[in-house]
């Protein structure tokens, strides 16, 4: 295997702020989209349980906090 | 320690090691070295992940904070899901769809090579200062413990995660982390048990967690908006999801943990499984520091945790002094154990005044085991055996006097197994950043593969023993662990702003970044010369003027900034 032609050398590339050189067309769709998770057919779904359990922790430290305080 | 326990310490560290270099010899492709096979599952990303930020400090001071503040500790921990969502719907597909090895690389592509370098530099820096503190932290804390060599222990640990993150590159550190991070749960919930067992027969878990609260053990959130509490909700949502974005988004030890997923997917999988277990991994390590502290009101603890500079000040001219501040501490132990049974007591007979009556009394006595406790800090600030914090000590403490052998070697084996899991990751990342982002890019363009995973073996031991020799050195300087916080706060802030650019404000160029991010880090550095407030607001300080810096300097440049950029 050799080094990758978009990674090193090559002219100076004339560009406007914020554009990305090296940019690869996007990730498949069974790679981005497919959370390959039971119940959970989106990303989206995903983070929000995510969050929800970040919340069911914090509501019960604060139970916790509040019974033996 | 007897032999049994050196044979599950050494025995455990040797052959997590030798199996990771054994199933990654031969590795001679770049992409192989750099990150994986490209096979990695989301469970091992994620444990990888985990290894890499939890060090061996972790698993010793965490227990002595819960022991010593309780749970509120917990809240420093509250932004990191919020920050790896974050990472995981914006940073990762960006870095995964760019297919770069370093997240410097991603600043190449986006902005320009100075800034590429820049952003490289900032973290050699910051990472290589920081991986001799990973080496010599526990090293001084366990060497004091067990009368090892401290330099000795430093040398041998620290060349045994160079030898197989050398050998087996990123995929021996996640294969080995895997292993490493199984031990490290294994260990922490046998001394769980352990503890749980020994508690007083009638107090049970929740008397113990009943009795922890009434000392304010248990105070795991605090809603009030007073700056002078150290950790608070608000501090811990806000400034912990800000250091958290900037460590797990911005610094390749860990960017390179999640790149070696096999998908987009398994990245991302990881990423959440620590989202998920991060805070109840932070919350079981504290409450096992909690239950330590239950326990030591029945058992007499040592007034000072750090016995061997309690002995060294004992046997010198201060001996007079510490054997009465020890008198004092067992009579004032002794009431507040006689006043905690009767508490119990008066629980299982159901007498609720009593057991008021008790609790009070229980806790005019804390004060004064606490008062007689401090008095002994005081006294003991100044030997030179007692550089770390008492808490540091604590829980190894309790593992020592109480855990049976073979318990001991693996709780030990776990302290060291944290210490090279996070050291392996460091490593990797470093020689990954220096042969990608300065040998291949600016010094040699055009070469095999073979010749630059050589490279990279070469430079990940050079800064193992970069490593090695910071650690030996902070032996020398006292304030030396401090000393590196405080100067990977300085650096730490401008990262972030950046990568923050990057990522959100795609208006902004090459130039306007790099001159911005330069003149915040003077910034930072002037403002740390003329004030004197927390070095953690540096953080923010950093990333903001390096942003709002960006954003007025293109504004200036108009659209030339990235013109002349270079991928």
């Amino acid at each position: 295997m050799t080094t990758r032609p978009d990674d090193v050398g090559g002219v100076p590339t004339p560009r406007k702020a914020g554009e990305m050189v090296g940019e690869r067309a996007g990730p498949t769709a069974t790679d981005d989209a497919a959370t390959g998770l039971p119940g959970f057919r989106t990303w989206r779904a995903v983070y929000v349980a995510v969050l929800g359990f970040f919340a069911l922790w914090v509501g019960l430290l604060a139970l916790l906090t509040e019974k033996f305080s | 320690m007897n032999t049994l326990d050196y044979v599950v310490l050494v025995g455990t560290l040797l052959g997590i090691a030798a199996y990771g270099m054994w199933r990654t010899r031969g590795r001679r492709d770049l992409h192989t070295y750099l990150k994986g096979a490209g096979d990695t599952r989301w469970l091992a990303i994620g444990l990888s992940v985990m290894a890499t930020q939890a060090s061996a400090i972790t698993f010793l001071s965490t227990p002595g904070q819960g022991f010593e503040s309780g749970l509120g500790f917990v809240q420093n921990y509250f932004g990191a899901p919020l920050a790896l969502l974050v990472i995981a719907g914006v940073f990762l597909p960006i870095y995964r769809r760019l297919d770069v090895y370093t997240a410097y690389e991603f600043l190449g592509r986006r902005f320009d090579q100075k800034t590429r370098l820049l952003g490289a530099a900032l973290f050699l820096v910051q990472r290589g200062l920081g991986a001799g503190i990973t080496i010599y932290a526990p090293a001084i804390v366990l060497s004091t413990v067990f009368g090892w060599p401290l330099n000795a222990t430093i040398v041998c640990s620290g060349l045994l995660v160079v030898i197989y993150t050398v050998a087996g590159g990123s995929e021996a550190v996640t294969l080995t982390q895997k292993y490493q991070i199984a031990v490290i749960f294994a260990g922490m919930l046998a001394a769980f048990g352990v503890l749980l067992a020994k508690l007083p027969p009638g107090l049970g878990f929740g008397g113990a967690l009943t009795l922890a609260g009434g000392f304010h053990k248990l105070e795991a959130v605090d809603f009030s908006f007073n700056p002078d509490r150290r950790y608070t909700i608000w501090s811990g949502v806000c400034g912990g999801m800000f250091l958290a974005l900037s460590y797990f988004g911005t610094d390749q030890s860990q960017v390179q943990r999640y790149l070696s997923g096999a998908s987009l997917r398994e990245s991302r999988l990881g990423l959440m499984f620590n989202a998920v277990c991060k805070i109840p991994m932070q919350f079981f390590i504290l409450l096992l520091g909690v239950l330590v502290f239950v326990f030591y009101q029945f058992e007499r603890p040592p007034v000072y945790f750090n016995e061997s500079a309690w002995r060294s000040a004992a046997a010198g001219g201060a001996g007079e002094t510490l054997r009465a501040v020890e008198a004092d501490f067992t009579a004032a132990h002794a009431v507040e154990r006689q006043q905690l049974l009767a508490w119990i007591e008066a629980r299982r007979a159901g007498d609720t005044a009593a057991v008021e009556q008790a609790r009070a009394a229980a806790v005019a006595a804390r004060g004064k085991v606490d008062a007689v406790r401090a008095a002994a800090k005081q006294l003991l600030a100044k030997e030179p055996g007692a550089r770390a914090n008492d808490a540091d000590y604590v829980f190894i403490t309790f593992i020592l006097h109480y855990l049976p052998h073979g318990l001991i070697g693996l709780l030990v084996t776990v302290f060291f197994a944290a210490a090279l899991s996070s050291k392996a990751g460091e490593l990797s990342a470093l020689g990954s950043t220096t042969t990608v982002d300065f040998y291949r890019y600016v010094i040699r363009r055009e070469a095999t593969d073979a010749h630059y995973v050589a490279a990279s073996r070469w430079f990940t031991a050079f800064w193992g023993l970069f490593a090695i020799a910071v650690a030996l050195l902070a032996n020398l300087a006292e304030n030396l662990i401090q000393a590196s916080n405080i100067l990977g706060s300085l650096f730490y802030g401008v990262p972030l702003g950046i990568f923050l650019v990057a990522f959100f404000l795609k208006k902004i160029g090459g130039t306007a970044v790099f001159w911005a991010a330069l003149a915040s880090l003077v910034l930072v550095w002037g403002l740390y010369a003329a004030l004197n407030i927390s070095y953690l607001w540096y953080n923010v300080i950093g990333c903001g003027a390096c942003v709002i810096l960006a954003a007025a300097l293109q504004l200036a440049l108009g659209g030339r900034s990235g013109e002349s950029s270079r991928p």
